[in-house]
């Protein structure tokens, strides 16, 4: 692994068998994870050429989910801005309100597949969660989310949401109590449980081959974008921009542009209160490559290589790594990754809710924040779409703890 | 010949087996986990893993994970740790290896970590998330200082996987006993003689069983087919109670321990 030997150009033509994005991705993982990753591998590849699998996907993300997902032009949100247009791509209209269940219910097919009894996930802002508990309940697969502590308690709505679909939530109270820490935790009973268990991994993070099959999955947002975009307006956007925490619904969306080089890809991190280690939860911006959760991507990490404490008000983003992809697409100069403060977001999401009456989750905020800052500079025939993730119901209560509203 | 084959071609001439304790660094502190392994090391133990404590561990079960949390808590760092083997190892008659997250090797250098291992008197690295496929460059580094790569198997590893990384490791084989996480447990898995037997007849390289083991009836069953038996979690809940009582009686609750243990794998 040599990160100087950065990739010339980021084609689509990633990862290679190892599950390499460049020098980026890979297998960190205790020996006991080899062989599920080995299994999970061969079905994946076998389920992509099986016409029965791919067929009842479809069908399920276009009555189940209600795909195709609008492309929502946001004209007085736009107006607002006084530049470029913006336009929403409506993940948050999907069923469960977000992009997450694209890649649950593919994963929950090859669960059935693999002939596996028990789905585990874990969940940061519950959206996961809620996306694993719903497949699980539409197959009839008994369902455990690790969720951390203090996610539990900023995600309330979210919890009760997994537990009446039938999914038991564990609370983990190890380290930061957050996503980082769920994900350890779910890979811990994945050690123990191999045999009879697949673990839902909800985004582009983790040992091969998970980045790839997420981002698969989550593709058809960007595949949808293209043909919306073409069938609309005759030609590509201009920019597409997109929220990274781990970075799923990014890769999602990017991944079908990049063979485009024409359209401006831009990825956008939790900014958090400060550019200060501890205050915002960027390692694309601020960390340096190294080994967090089975994969060699950008970590937030101090100089020992212990993973650092990360801070977002929002849930979904508090998160010290990042997808392999996106550091490829980084180094590669392919996308553009910036980030966006906790009040840069907040002020979106204000502005988003009061213009176009959509609340964005706050992840998305921060897209949007970061949309509206790029629109502004350029003029009235450009197209920046925006993939609006997910909606912001199950933030509302953090919100109106962050704005001191007191419901008595 | 490298401190790790050296020991257990000794071993195997006198027919005996090694017994490997665990000790998390810095939990409570350096100076204590120095004693710790003075103490097993004086009643008789062959070999001394020491585990480096790292933020995000996937493998280990909430007895070493807490371990970790408490000796990071303690801002230990590798630095002191690596200070603290540079003094402890001189005076240990068995060689110590370090169990150690590639997260933690990858950001300190490869061959920096290599370097400074081996300059304070490590004999070999136990790296638990780094698969086969992923530790060519560690192992060609490794081997030029002297250091034994140890690499693992388990119940799960198809057959001719299990080749392959025989093929790879050197000092010994790790056998994961069970499928799953480390820590204490009841009963082992009823195949495992069988499993390690076979893996017994495909290498010359010696082979230690870990993770679960806790129990002298552990040892009796398992020493016939193996070099030798690591004991983790048991050990560590018990140096975890040094920070309520007196370390001396700690460090003696330890070392009975051992001896218990070390007294089966005579038997």
């Amino acid at each position: 692994m040599n990160i100087s030997d950065k990739p010339a150009t980021a084609g689509a033509a990633v990862p290679d068998a190892a599950g390499r994005f460049g020098a980026f991705g890979g297998r960190y993982v205790p020996e006991t994870l080899v062989y599920a990753l080995d299994e999970l591998t061969r079905e994946y590849e076998k389920s992509r050429a099986d016409a029965g699998f791919q067929a009842e996907l479809s069908e399920l993300l276009r009555d189940f989910v209600g795909r195709p997902s609008a492309l929502y032009h946001a004209k007085r949100l736009s107006e607002r801005v006084g530049g470029a247009q913006i336009w929403f791509k409506r993940e948050d209209l999907n069923h469960t309100g977000a992009h997450k269940i694209n890649n649950t219910l593919g994963q929950a097919l090859l669960t059935l597949r693999m002939g596996k009894k028990r789905v585990i996930a874990e969940t940061g802002a519950g959206q996961h969660g809620v996306a694993t508990a719903t497949a699980c309940a539409h197959f009839g697969l008994p369902c455990v989310v690790y969720m951390g502590e203090e996610d539990i308690r900023r995600q309330k709505p979210n919890v009760f949401a997994m537990k009446l679909l039938g999914a038991e939530v564990r609370p983990v109270t190890s380290g930061s109590r957050t996503l980082r820490d769920a994900i350890n935790e779910a890979m811990r009973d994945w050690m123990s449980s191999v045999g009879d268990t697949h673990y839902i991994l909800g985004s582009v993070v983790g040992p091969h081959p998970f980045p790839r099959i997420v981002r698969d999955y989550q593709s058809v947002i960007g595949r949808e974008t293209i043909d919306q975009c073409q069938q609309r307006m005759g030609r590509l956007p201009n920019a597409a921009v997109a929220c990274v925490g781990g970075g799923s619904n990014a890769a999602g969306m990017f991944y079908p542009f990049v063979e485009h080089p024409e359209v401006e890809l831009v990825g956008v991190e939790a900014g958090g209160r400060s550019d200060q280690p501890g205050d915002h939860a960027s390692p694309l911006t601020y960390g340096q490559p190294g080994v967090l959760h089975g994969s060699f991507s950008y970590v937030m990490q101090d100089d020992d290589g212990q993973t650092c404490d990360v801070h977002s008000m929002s849930a979904g983003l508090d998160y010290p790594g990042v997808g392999p992809e996106h550091s490829y697409w980084k180094d590669s100069g392919r996308v553009r990754y910036t980030s966006c403060r906790d009040g840069e977001a907040m002020a979106a999401f204000d502005a988003c809710a009061s213009n176009e009456g959509i609340m964005p989750a706050l992840e998305t905020a921060h897209a949007v924040a970061k949309a509206m800052e790029i629109a502004k500079g350029r003029p009235k025939d450009q197209v920046i779409v925006v993939c609006l993730s997910g909606r912001g119901d199950k933030d509302a209560m953090e919100i109106a703890r962050l704005k001191g509203v007191d419901f008595g | 010949m490298p401190a790790i084959p050296d020991l257990f071609a000794r071993l195997r001439a006198e027919k005996r087996k090694a017994l490997m304790p665990f000790v998390t660094a810095g939990d409570p502190d350096l100076e204590f986990t120095s004693a710790v392994l003075r103490e097993v090391v004086g009643r008789g133990a062959s070999l001394c893993e020491l585990g480096v404590p790292y933020s995000d561990p996937i493998a280990d079960g909430p007895v070493i994970q807490e371990s970790y949390t408490r000796a990071l808590k303690n801002k230990i760092k590798l630095a002191g740790i690596l200070e603290m083997l540079g003094k402890t190892t001189p005076q240990l008659a068995a060689p110590v290896v370090t169990m150690v997250s590639y997260a933690i090797i990858f950001r300190h250098g490869v061959e920096r970590y290599c370097d400074d291992a081996a300059g304070a008197g490590v004999a070999g690295l136990i790296v638990p998330d780094l698969p086969v496929e992923e530790s060519p460059a560690l192992a060609k580094i490794a081997a030029a200082r002297g250091l034994s790569l140890i690499q693992l198997v388990t119940p799960l590893t198809p057959r001719e996987r299990a080749l392959r990384i025989c093929e790879t490791s050197t000092g010994f084989v790790y056998y994961v006993s069970v499928a799953g996480i480390t820590g204490e447990r009841t009963e082992l898995p009823p195949d495992l003689l069988e499993s390690v037997g076979w893996l017994r007849e495909q290498t010359p390289l010696p082979i230690c069983i870990g993770f679960g083991i806790s129990k002298p009836e552990h040892v009796r069953l398992l020493a016939p087919v193996a070099d030798g038996l690591i004991v983790g979690s048991a050990i560590v809940r018990r140096v975890a109670q040094a920070a309520d009582r007196p370390r001396a009686e700690v460090l003696k609750d330890v070392g009975d321990y051992v001896q218990t243990l070390l007294a089966a794998l005579a038997e």
